[in-house]
């Protein structure tokens, strides 16, 4: 932190202290430095504050509390005023309902692999697998949404949809039919497979921490693997779970095009999983290049909505991890 | 081999064996042990499947219309004959500028974080929000750089390559500094001991000593980010906007990009269009694989 040249001995600086040009070359390095890691709270508050701003006449209009738990999204057209209704409640309840879907199939999953990689898993085969699941995280989305459309919907999503809803759990109103293509449900289940590596990455690191002597006490106590796993790791690693399971939360409400072509652009809140919804990101990315100025205005809006969101599932998920005591190294998941 | 030590690989059977004649249940026991293992095997196959079907399928409906003229030629219409050349052309040139912009600002940041900032309140803040910004939905970057750069009321820009770069660059900046970061502090200290015992001031060991000693692992996580970026569409439908011609221009008119051309491709009913857009998924696919294999390459050659 202290460059030696900042000896307070002031009787030493004429023989250490570089003259000049040099003489400067440190505290700028360092205010550089300062300036770029200054700039990613800056990008942040210069993000929310602008959109925030443009999107005021709609919040004003609306009120917030109207905004959020309005029912009907009808653009107006006006270039200068807010002339149409806006209600985001039929988006952010798909945006939620596709979400929960994909959290409850990922995190199960999730642990399953972790406890598979960490415990079981033979040493040769622990790279190719983690790298696996890692691979999911870089499959652009895009790819996710076509794959979806053109072959998981029609051949697996779809059919055992139909499935459960002709089967007696159909009876239950959020498993009946008519069952679409497009639906909540198979939204949720594409957001299971993205939100997938984030989630095994935070638990496999928690469950790694288990300490070796609570693991080998079990197993002297006569545990078997899966006692050890039940009883000493997971709950060890519990609150690495919860934060994993807040982090794919927060990437699954925010996920945009392959949610956009799955969940079918329906707002009518069905009841039922197997029904078309829409969803606060599809809602922007579908509308938005045909909005006229009060259109964008309210995309804005619903994007601030969403950002808000997002930011609190976010914070509470990173307090929960840092707790645990990671920091670093799921950036690229 | 029943009267050695404790022994972490084999302590299960052993375990098992010994207390086998006392707990009645101990059978069953094992026997739930088994299953569980199954049931985690069984849960490894099931997040493997869907990516091999996925390769399969982008492969299986693509690798077709791959070919001269698909990287060659643009595509006017997708119900006519054509190629992804001004989509590739778009993201490469939107991938390059954002890699431009967020690595070196990325890794300063990162060597603030790790150089200066140790024990700082402020450094903390720092990182807690780029970890808090890694979640930021990419549809919001897309929203805020359309609101800051593109629209008159902010820097009225309109729609272009700058803009969309723009948009990517935020969402790599994050990535960049975070796993520039922990590059950083692989770097063992007595490494800047030794610079700074031989005379160096803080900036020569930082960038002669510590940058250099952590390159392969910030070249990685540099490449990582870059193929984060490389794929993503969400945020330049309302930064880079699309266009159906190869676009050189910096900034002002519209830009192609591959993912946008895929999504314009599957959303409309045309055979010719929806075989290109496999052809582009196979495309990005094969873009962020190349680097991603480049990045682990680049960090197993060379551990800090």
């Amino acid at each position: 932190m202290t460059p030696p040249t900042t000896s307070p001995a002031g009787s030493e600086r004429p023989r250490l202290a570089p003259t000049g040009r040099r003489h400067v070359a440190d505290p700028i390095f360092k205010l550089v430095a300062i300036a770029c890691a200054t700039s990613v709270l800056v990008l942040l508050t210069a993000m929310i504050v602008r959109t925030t701003i443009e999107a005021w006449p709609v919040f004003a209009d609306q009120g917030v509390i109207g905004f959020i738990t309005g029912d009907l999204w009808d653009p107006g057209q006006s270039r200068s005023e807010v002339t149409g209704t806006y209600g985001a409640w039929p988006f952010l309840y798909g945006t939620l309902k596709a979400s929960a879907i994909g959290v409850l199939f990922a995190v199960p999953l999730a642990i399953g692999i972790a406890l598979f990689i960490n415990e079981i898993a033979p040493a040769w085969l622990k790279r190719p697998l983690t790298y696996g699941v890692e691979m999911l995280a870089m499959v652009p989305s895009v790819v996710y949404a076509l794959v979806g459309i053109y072959f998981f919907r029609i051949e697996i999503w779809r059919p055992i949809g139909q499935f459960v809803a002709d089967s007696p759990l159909g009876v239950i109103p959020l498993f009946s039919g008519p069952v679409t293509n497009s639906s909540y449900w198979a939204a949720g289940n594409i957001l299971a497979i993205m939100i997938l590596p984030i989630i095994t990455a935070i638990v496999r690191e928690t469950f790694a921490q288990t300490p070796v002597d609570e693991r080998l006490a079990a197993y002297a106590m006569g545990a078997t693997r899966w006692e050890v796993m039940r009883q000493v790791i997971v709950p060890r690693g519990f609150p690495g779970i919860v934060g994993g399971t807040m982090l794919g939360l927060g990437r699954a409400l925010g996920e945009t095009i392959a949610v956009a072509f799955l969940i079918g652009a329906s707002q009518r809140r069905d009841g039922s999983i197997f029904f078309a919804g829409d969803a606060v990101t599809s809602l922007i990315f579908n509308t938005f290049q045909d909005a006229r100025p009060e259109g964008v205005w309210a995309l804005l809006a619903i994007g601030v909505t969403l950002f808000v969101i997002t930011m609190i599932v976010n914070v509470v998920a990173r307090l929960i991890v840092y707790r645990v005591g990671r920091t670093v190294g799921d950036a690229a998941v | 081999m029943s009267t050695g030590t404790t022994n972490a690989t084999s302590a299960p059977d052993r375990a098992h064996r010994s207390i086998h004649d006392a707990t009645p249940g101990s059978r069953r026991r094992q026997r739930r042990s088994t299953v569980m293992t199954g049931a985690l095997a069984a849960c490894v196959v099931a997040a493997i499947t869907p990516l091999v079907l996925i390769l399969w399928q982008v492969v299986a409906n693509g690798g077709g219309a791959i070919g001269w003229q698909f990287f060659t030629d643009v595509e006017t219409s997708p119900r006519e004959a054509g190629g992804y050349l001004h989509g590739i052309v778009g993201t490469l040139y939107m991938t390059g500028i954002a890699a431009a912009l967020s690595i070196p600002v990325g890794v300063l940041a990162a060597v603030y974080l790790v150089e200066y900032g140790q024990g700082k309140r402020f450094a903390s803040i720092v990182r807690f929000f780029t970890d808090v910004m890694t979640g930021v939905p990419s549809i919001f970057v897309g929203l805020a750089i359309y609101a800051l750069l593109v629209v008159s009321s902010g820097a009225g820009l309109g729609f272009g390559t700058f803009v969309g770069a723009a948009a990517l660059a935020t969402i790599m900046l994050p990535i960049v500094v975070r796993s520039t970061e922990e590059m950083l502090s692989l770097v063992p200290v007595e490494l800047r001991n030794a610079s700074a015992g031989l005379g160096a001031r803080q900036w020569q060991t930082t960038t002669r000593v510590v940058l250099p000693a952590a390159l392969p692992g910030i070249t990685t996580s540099a490449i990582l980010a870059v193929a984060r970026g490389a794929g993503e569409t969400a945020p330049l439908v309302l930064t880079a906007f699309g266009a159906r011609q190869v676009v050189t221009a910096f900034q002002g008119t519209p830009q192609a990009d591959i993912g946008l051309l895929m999504k314009d491709g599957f959303s409309q009913p045309f055979a010719e269009g929806i075989e290109r857009a496999w052809a582009g998924g196979l495309t990005l696919i094969a873009m962020t694989l190349v680097l991603t294999i480049t990045a682990r390459f680049i960090a197993s050659r060379g551990r800090v």
